[in-house]
């Protein structure tokens, strides 16, 4: 079993993140479990969604408090929110920022990769909006999914308007990983 | 076909080919996905049914009360403080045995605002004549939803049916849900004819008064016609595995009761917490099990003994109270021993209240509560520290 941990605040896409993410499994032959859990029920509170996915059905139906790979879509929740709470000593963590000095608390076990999708999604999507890009990065960083499963889930997901910018944000986000990988 | 979906979605697809005639729904917050759906297959066209906008919850079950009373087969959908508004319309559906099927959503209950899950909204109205099902996935919420119809429509019957699933873990939850086919559901559940209608050229009258000489034993007929949905709900789960090649919901699930010392007995979704608890004691060889009650009203009291009477300790977990008295569910399955030489040893436990979270660590510790003496009404997880003899 692994379990994904999404930080965002409402109305950012997490859900939405969860979904494409959950689906991208699924399609991959996965059993899966997506949902959100919200703070206060309005725009901008801190939120989060989760992943669990298993090959055997997925029947846990608690919060995740031991995620082995961390989303965070919203960087000022790096700031007096501990999104790193009960993160696994091997767990990766992709953060949607271009400011790297905010992510304290990583252990040296662990990864994090700092990519900064709201950038790129303000020049594919032209808006800041970086889920997409961070998915993208997701798959370079954690090896879990092809990239095509993803931009499949991607195109289920959104109306042919934006469709093709979203993949082409995924896109980058996974070619900026893979980059920071290579080196 | 299996697809990822969320529980409100799927439940949206599977009324929808279930061919309500008349749904009825006011979105008060909180509400779900479940009619949001519903109203965009029918503003589709991909769904011919009279959708009706009302002004409050009151109304949505008038609305839908009506439409059955006229014949048609009903859907609506709520939640929470919804289903409270909804109250005297409901126990009137029971009463005129309109077979309406509604879906609600598990949410807590004002005051204080809290939108979160807990199972006090459909528990508090348990008495009014309705089948209640419970679902611990949303395959189940969405297998029980065509069973509800079956179970309701039948002519010895006629009772209407609720099927509850538990708000944002089940409703705003996504997961792998094999979508009945069309033809099978069509199969399973032929068009609904009603034996009584309101009709212009047949006048009859329904819900009149019931003076003393008459009105007790319309309770009485209800009783007696819940005890005949026991016999019904394994023969129509019997069938509903034989169209749709998978179990759906019955009165009860056992798993790993047989050689249990020790049995959880649950409702909803934190049963599927439980078995994976029990998996992973049963692998340290402790002999722990899990009896998950699906059918909640009519209350299947002889599958309740025959599971529970061979375990040495069990722990009732409610997600409801009923403040001033013992958990509804716990004091449900004691007074199923009422009489009985034999019972095990019972306790209850109050948990997960407002969408307070059901971890493994909380059902371990329910286990492991079991070892001492038994406590009828004990709340987990209680933050001393918010109580006031400690502020």
């Amino acid at each position: 079993m692994k379990e994904i941990r999404i930080h965002a605040r409402a109305g950012q896409g997490a859900i939405t993140t969860a979904v494409i993410l959950g689906q991208a499994y699924f399609q991959e032959g996965k059993y899966v479990y997506a949902f959100p859990h919200f703070g206060a029920a309005r725009m901008g509170a801190p939120m989060n969604a989760f992943v669990r996915l298993d090959d055997n059905p997925v029947r846990l139906r608690s919060q995740i408090y031991y995620p082995n790979y961390l989303l965070v879509i919203d960087d000022t929740l790096l700031r007096g929110f501990n999104c790193f709470a009960g993160f696994q000593d091997r767990g990766i963590a992709v953060i949607n920022t271009n400011q790297e000095s905010l992510a304290t608390g990583v252990k040296k076990t662990q990864k994090a990769y700092f990519v900064p999708g709201n950038d790129i999604a303000l020049k594919t999507i032209g808006k800041p909006l970086g889920n997409t890009a961070i998915l993208g990065a997701f798959v370079a960083a954690t090896d879990e999914l092809k990239l095509d499963s993803l931009l499949i889930s991607i195109e289920k997901r959104f109306p042919e308007k934006i469709r093709k910018v979203n993949i082409e944000a995924a896109k980058q986000g996974y070619e900026f990983v893979k980059k920071i990988r290579n080196k | 076909m299996r697809q990822f979906l969320e529980g409100s979605q799927a439940i949206a697809k599977i009324v929808s080919l279930c061919r309500p005639g008349v749904i009825s729904a006011y979105p008060i917050t909180p509400q779900t996905h479940i009619v949001e759906g519903l109203a965009q297959y029918v503003a589709d066209g991909k769904l011919k049914s009279e959708f009706v906008n009302v002004e409050s919850e009151h109304s949505a079950a008038s609305v839908v009360l009506g439409g059955s009373a006229a014949g048609s087969r009903v859907f609506t959908a709520t939640s929470s403080q919804g289903l409270f508004l909804m109250a005297e319309v409901v126990f009137n559906i029971a009463g005129m045995r309109l077979p309406v099927v509604m879906v609600v959503a598990n949410r807590a209950i004002s005051a204080p605002i809290n939108i979160w899950n807990d199972h006090q909204d459909s528990i508090s109205l348990r008495d009014s004549g309705w089948i209640q099902l419970y679902a611990e996935s949303i395959q189940e919420a969405v297998d029980a939803t065509i069973l509800a119809y079956r179970i309701a429509e039948n002519k010895d019957i006629l009772l209407p049916v609720m099927v509850c699933m538990d708000g944002f873990i089940l409703t705003h939850g996504l997961e792998p849900v094999d979508m009945p086919q069309e033809q099978d559901v069509k199969k399973f559940l032929p068009d609904y004819k009603a034996i009584l209608k309101l009709d212009v050229d047949k006048p009859i009258s329904m819900g009149l008064l019931a003076d003393p000489d008459y009105y007790l034993e319309t309770r009485y007929a209800i009783q007696k016609t819940h005890e005949d949905v026991l016999g019904l709900i394994p023969k129509l789960s019997e069938e509903f595995e034989n169209v749709f090649t998978r179990k759906c919901v019955g009165l009860v699930e056992e798993y790993h009761t047989k050689d249990a010392d020790k049995i959880i007995v649950a409702m909803g979704s934190v049963c599927g917490t439980i078995k994976e608890a029990v998996d992973i004691m049963r692998s340290k060889k402790k002999k722990v099990g899990l009896l998950k009650i699906s059918t909640y009203r009519p209350f299947p009291y002889k599958e309740i003994c025959r599971v529970l009477s061979k375990a040495k300790s069990v722990a009732v977990l409610d997600k409801a109270v009923s403040l001033g008295a013992y958990g509804p569910l716990y004091a449900d399955i004691t007074s199923a021993f009422s009489g009985k030489s034999k019972s095990p040893k019972i306790s209850g436990f109050v948990a997960g209240l407002g969408g307070r979270d059901i971890m493994l660590d909380t059902i371990y510790a329910i286990f492991k509560k079991l070892n001492g003496t038994a406590k009828p009404c004990e709340y987990v997880d209680v933050k001393q520290e918010l109580l006031r003899d400690h502020l």
